[in-house]
């Protein structure tokens, strides 16, 4: 039965509510909405694609002029970290997954597990990241007043980079431009690691929500959508992580 | 109709979920694989070369992304409205920056 039946039968079509209560009445049916809002997500998670793309490429042209001072940045990056990095994100999108069928079968307990380990997992790939930027604020890469190029200028001064790469020693212009290289490194990660925290924010208020039994009785929009918007998050970091980590390697 | 629609919304089972995720490990063990290994390069024309390692490493990732796209995030399950949104946006990055690209890339050709 549908609102259009009301409507035909000239009966107010308040005073039916043959529809769950959280079916707005502007829509059909429960699936119009529920496909309508997704497109939406949809629609959104496209202007952020143009969004980080535009990073992407700026960072893909700079990456072709500047090449060998990108290259040798790039090598301070730890593939250890950053590997461990992309297997918590990528288990932190399985969990999400796993909460989004929880609530689709409307199991309440397996849905605040998942929501958790989901959280947990983010507030870990951002720990992880707080040491890795730690550390370039320690080796004063961070790009500004007190950016410093020795790591380029006298690779040997840095150990622990030259004893893996052996990185031949950067004109003294040429290691100027491995400030561009951290300058869109932090724009990047930094971007990527708001879009985190936004999500770990909306993960706990949803934890709050799934308590009282919010997303268990059907209508799994919310749930649905913001598991769009992690795995979205997600695929950014794959992206990030063979851009920023890999490719300079060899 | 509510035929039509009983079928819309598809739950997609655990399994396949861990199938996915098992596949992104793999994915990513693999690239990390690869970036330790020299694939070296094809001189396609004087002063054009493709270096294998950034081909590899963005390959997997596309493939990553294809997985969590249809999969964890259903659109494989999804209307085809919401299909021809994903691959028409997608379709329209890949044109804005490849056409970027291009233009920045080969300024300096036969300049040399």
């Amino acid at each position: 039965m549908s609102d259009s039946t009301a409507i035909a039968n000239g009966a107010p079509a308040e005073a039916q509510h043959e529809h769950p209560p959280y079916q707005r009445h502007h829509f059909a049916s429960v699936e119009q909405q529920a496909d309508t809002t997704n497109f939406a997500m949809w629609l959104f998670l496209l202007t952020e694609v143009m969004f980080f793309g535009g990073l992407f490429t700026a960072y893909l042209i700079m990456r072709n002029w500047y090449y060998q001072p990108f290259v040798d940045a790039s090598h301070q990056l730890s593939i250890f970290w950053g590997t461990a990095n992309t297997a918590v994100l990528i288990a932190s999108s399985f969990t999400m997954a796993m909460a989004v069928w929880s609530a689709e079968v409307r199991r309440k307990g397996t849905l605040l597990l998942f929501l958790c380990l989901t959280l947990v997992f983010g507030f870990i790939f951002l720990g992880i990241k707080g040491i890795e930027w730690h550390e370039k604020w320690e080796k004063h890469h961070i790009p500004g007043e007190h950016y410093s190029v020795q790591s380029f200028v006298n690779p040997q001064s840095d150990p622990e980079v030259y004893k893996e790469y052996h990185d031949a020693p950067l004109p003294a212009d040429a290691a100027q431009k491995t400030v561009e290289y951290f300058f869109l490194y932090f724009a990047m990660t930094g971007m990527h690691a708001l879009h985190m925290v936004i999500g770990v924010g909306i993960l706990i208020f949803m934890i709050f929500r799934a308590r009282s039994g919010a997303y268990t009785t059907g209508h799994v929009t919310f749930v649905e959508n913001f598991g769009l918007y992690w795995h979205f998050v997600d695929i950014i970091w794959i992206y990030l992580f063979a851009l920023l980590y890999l490719i300079s390697r060899h | 109709m509510s035929e039509q629609h009983e079928q819309q919304h598809h739950i997609v089972s655990p399994a396949t979920y861990a199938m996915v995720f098992f596949s992104l490990l793999v994915g990513t063990a693999l690239t990390v694989l690869a970036s330790y290994f020299d694939l070296g390069e094809w001189h396609i024309a004087p002063g054009l070369t493709l270096f294998w390692n950034p081909v590899v490493a963005l390959a997997i990732a596309t493939t990553k992304m294809m997985l969590v796209v249809l999969f964890f995030m259903h659109v494989k399950y999804s209307p085809k409205l919401t299909k021809l949104t994903v691959a028409s946006g997608l379709f329209m990055f890949l044109v804005l920056v490849g056409m970027t690209l291009a233009d920045y890339f080969t300024r300096a050709w036969g300049r040399w």
